[in-house]
C-alpha cells in the first residue's frame, strides 16, 4: 500500500516545527491540535509553500529530500486555504479551467466535481457574488479538478456558519467513495475528525504526539486532559434496528446494544458514536431503577487529575479492551468508590451525539 | 510666424512624442522586473532601492540632470566607456535623452506597478502555485489581470511625464532642433523670443493633452494610486 511519508524540520520566529510521521495514502488523515500547534505550517510545508528541510514523499514519489525541493506547482497538491483564495478575476467556471488546463491528468472531470458539489448554477458567478460556503464549494472543487496526488485541506470550514459547514461535511463525507483522493485535513473540531478522519495525527506545539485511529487516541486520558471540557471518546457501531414505538435507534457496539435517538440510516449502517466524558458517570452495582438506558459494564483503567476536584477515568470495555470511554468525575466519588485499575464497574452514559 | 517656424515646432512635437513613447516602453522593460522584486522580494536592500527610485520625485531636475551630465559625458565614466567601446557620444543626442528620462521617470512608473503588485492577496498567487501555475505563469495570467490599474497608470503616468519635463533635457539634451528640441523646451524659446502666439499654440496643447490623459486615466480606474515619496 502506498504511503505518506513526513520527516519536516523548520523554524518560524520563536516557534519550531519538527515534525516526523506516516500514514498510509488512502482516506483522510485528520491533522489535530489547538490553533498555534503548527498545523497550519506543516500543511503549508508539505505543498512547497514553506521551505523547510526534512523530507516528503507521496506515494513513492519524492517531493523534497536532502538537495531536492519540488516547488508548489511541481507537487500534484489540491490545497484548501481556510478562506477560499480563488482567483477574484476569473468566473468559478474560470477558476475551475485554470485548473483543469494545468492538472496532468483528467483523472478527476471537472463535469463530475460540478455535479457532486452543486456547482452547475455558480459556474458563472465571481468569487465576489459567493457566499462563504459557496466560495468553500468552488475551491474544493477547483482543488479536486487538479487530480491531486494528495488533497490539503487548512481548517476549511472554519469561517462558514453552522448550516454551510453541516452541508460541506456532508460532501466531505462522500469524498473517499466518490473519487478516492487522499486527504489531510487539518482541524480543532473534534466534531469534524468525528465524522471524516479515518486517523489522526495529533500536533502539539510543533510535534506529533501521537498518531491513531480516533477510536483510540480520543480515549486517551492526554487526549481528555488537553481537550478538557471537549474531552469525548469515539466508539464504532452499525445500526441495528429501529424502534418507532419509542422513536429510538438501536446499534450495536462492542459494548452492548446502545439506545440513540431514532436515526435515518439505513440498519447495517456504520456510525461513530461520540461520547463526553462529561456525560459518563460510574456506578459500583448495576442500578435498574434508573432513567438512563445505556449503562455498560466497564473496567477501569488508569485515572488522571485534570484539576484541583476532577479526574479523567479511563473505562475500557471487558469485550474489546482496545476501545475505551472516558469519564470525568470529581476526586470525592472516586475516592469514595475506590476507582482503581482494574475494578470492575459500570458505565453509565447520559448523552450520546452520532456522527 | 514663419513656416520654418512651424516646421521647427512640428520637429519638437514628434520628437517628444516618439521620446515619451520610447521611454516608456524602456521604463516598462525596467519597472515590472524592479517593481516585481520590490513587491514580493524578501531582500532588506529593497528600503535602499526604493529610496533611490523615489529620489527624481524630490531632486531638482537641474541637479539629477547635472549628475547624469557627468556620467554621460565623454569623460564620465558611463559615457566615457560607452564611446571607448564606439559608441556615440551620450550627451546632446536622443540617446542620452531618452536614458534621462527613464532615470527621471523610474518612481512613476515603479510606484504603481509596485503598489499594484503588493495589493494582490498573497493567498490567491499561492493557490495558483498549488495549481500547477508556474512563476511566470502566475505573473501572466494573475498578477497582471489583478494589477492592472497600477499598469495603466504606471504607463500613462511615465509617457505623460516624460512629455512634461523640462530641466533634465535641457542639462542634458541641450537645445538641438529635431535632435534633442523637445516641446517643453520650444515653448521656452517662443517665451524668450517674445513670440508669444506660437508659445500659446504649444502650451495650450500640452494643456489639453495632459488634462485628457490624466481624465482617462481617472476614469478608467475610479481610483488613483497617489505617487510620492
Amino acid at each position: 500500500m502506498s504511503t505518506l511519508e513526513i520527516a519536516i524540520r523548520g523554524r518560524r520566529g520563536s516557534f519550531e516545527l519538527a515534525v516526523e510521521f506516516e500514514a498510509p495514502l488512502t482516506g483522510v488523515t485528520a491533522i489535530f491540535g489547538r490553533s498555534g500547534s503548527g498545523k497550519t505550517t506543516l500543511l503549508r510545508a508539505l505543498a512547497g509553500l514553506e521551505r523547510m528541510r526534512g523530507r516528503v514523499v507521496v506515494g513513492g514519489r519524492v517531493w523534497q529530500d536532502a538537495g531536492r525541493f519540488l516547488p508548489p506547482e511541481e507537487r500534484l497538491v489540491g490545497y484548501v486555504f481556510q478562506e477560499a483564495a480563488l482567483l477574484p478575476h476569473l468566473s468559478v467556471r474560470g477558476n475551475l479551467a485554470y485548473a483543469r488546463k494545468r492538472a496532468k491528468s483528467q483523472r478527476v472531470s471537472p463535469p463530475q466535481v460540478v455535479d457532486w458539489l452543486g456547482l452547475h448554477d455558480l459556474l458563472d458567478r465571481m468569487p465576489s457574488q459567493l457566499s462563504g460556503g459557496e466560495r468553500q464549494r468552488a475551491a474544493l472543487a477547483r482543488a479536486l479538478v487538479r487530480s491531486p496526488e494528495l488533497l490539503l485541506m487548512d481548517e476549511p470550514l472554519a469561517s462558514l456558519d453552522l448550516s454551510a459547514r453541516d452541508a460541506i461535511l456532508g460532501h466531505l463525507e462522500r469524498l473517499h467513495d466518490e473519487l478516492a483522493v487522499p486527504v489531510l485535513y487539518v482541524t480543532h473540531a473534534t466534531d469534524e475528525v468525528a465524522r471524516l478522519a479515518d486517523r489522526v495525527a495529533w500536533i502539539d506545539q510543533g510535534r506529533v504526539r501521537s498518531v491513531a485511529a480516533p477510536e483510540v487516541l480520543f480515549a486517551e486520558l492526554e487526549m481528555g486532559a488537553a481537550l478538557g471540557d471537549d474531552a469525548a471518546a469515539f466508539v464504532p457501531a452499525r445500526v441495528l434496528r429501529h424502534d418507532d414505538t419509542y422513536h429510538l435507534s438501536e446499534l450495536e457496539t462492542a459494548w452492548g446494544v446502545l439506545f440513540v435517538p431514532r436515526l435515518t440510516a439505513v440498519v447495517g449502517a456504520p456510525a461513530r458514536i461520540r461520547i463526553r466524558a462529561r456525560d459518563v458517570s460510574i456506578a459500583l452495582g448495576r442500578e435498574h431503577k434508573t432513567s438512563i438506558l445505556n449503562v455498560f459494564a466497564a473496567r477501569v483503567g488508569e485515572l488522571l487529575p485534570v484539576s484541583a476536584a476532577e479526574v479523567l477515568v479511563r473505562l475500557c470495555c471487558p469485550a474489546a479492551p482496545e476501545q475505551a470511554v472516558l469519564a470525568r468525575v470529581t476526586k470525592k466519588s472516586a475516592d469514595a468508590m475506590g476507582l482503581g485499575d482494574g475494578l470492575e464497574v459500570y458505565a453509565c452514559v447520559k448523552g450520546v451525539s452520532v456522527r | 510666424m514663419q513656416p520654418a517656424a512651424f516646421a521647427s515646432d512640428g520637429q519638437a512635437v514628434l520628437l517628444t512624442l516618439r521620446l515619451a513613447g520610447v521611454v516608456t516602453l524602456a521604463l516598462l522593460g525596467i519597472g515590472t522586473p524592479l517593481a516585481l522584486w520590490l513587491a514580493f522580494g524578501r531582500s532588506r536592500l529593497r528600503v535602499v532601492v526604493e529610496a533611490i527610485v523615489a529620489l527624481p520625485l524630490v531632486l531638482p531636475p537641474t541637479v539629477l540632470g547635472f549628475y547624469l551630465l557627468v556620467l554621460l559625458g565623454p569623460r564620465g565614466p558611463v559615457g566615457g566607456c560607452w564611446e571607448a567601446l564606439g559608441g556615440e557620444r551620450l550627451v546632446f543626442s536622443f540617446t542620452g535623452l531618452v536614458i534621462g528620462s527613464v532615470v527621471y521617470s523610474l518612481p512613476f512608473v515603479v510606484q504603481p506597478l509596485a503598489n499594484g503588485f503588493r495589493s494582490i492577496d498573497r493567498r490567491v498567487l499561492e493557490a495558483a502555485a498549488t495549481l500547477g501555475a508556474r512563476r511566470f505563469d502566475r505573473f501572466l495570467t494573475v498578477i497582471l489581470p489583478l494589477s492592472r490599474n497600477g499598469l495603466l497608470t504606471a504607463v500613462t503616468l511615465g509617457f505623460a511625464h516624460t512629455v512634461g519635463e523640462f530641466g533634465v533635457v535641457l542639462m542634458l539634451g541641450g537645445n538641438i532642433p529635431g535632435r534633442t528640441q523637445v516641446l517643453s523646451i520650444a515653448v521656452y524659446d517662443h517665451v524668450e523670443a517674445i513670440e508669444y502666439g506660437q508659445a500659446h499654440v504649444l502650451s495650450a496643447g500640452m494643456l489639453a493633452f495632459s488634462f485628457t490623459v490624466l481624465l482617462g486615466v481617472y476614469l478608467t480606474t475610479r481610483r488613483f494610486d497617489v505617487v510620492g515619496p
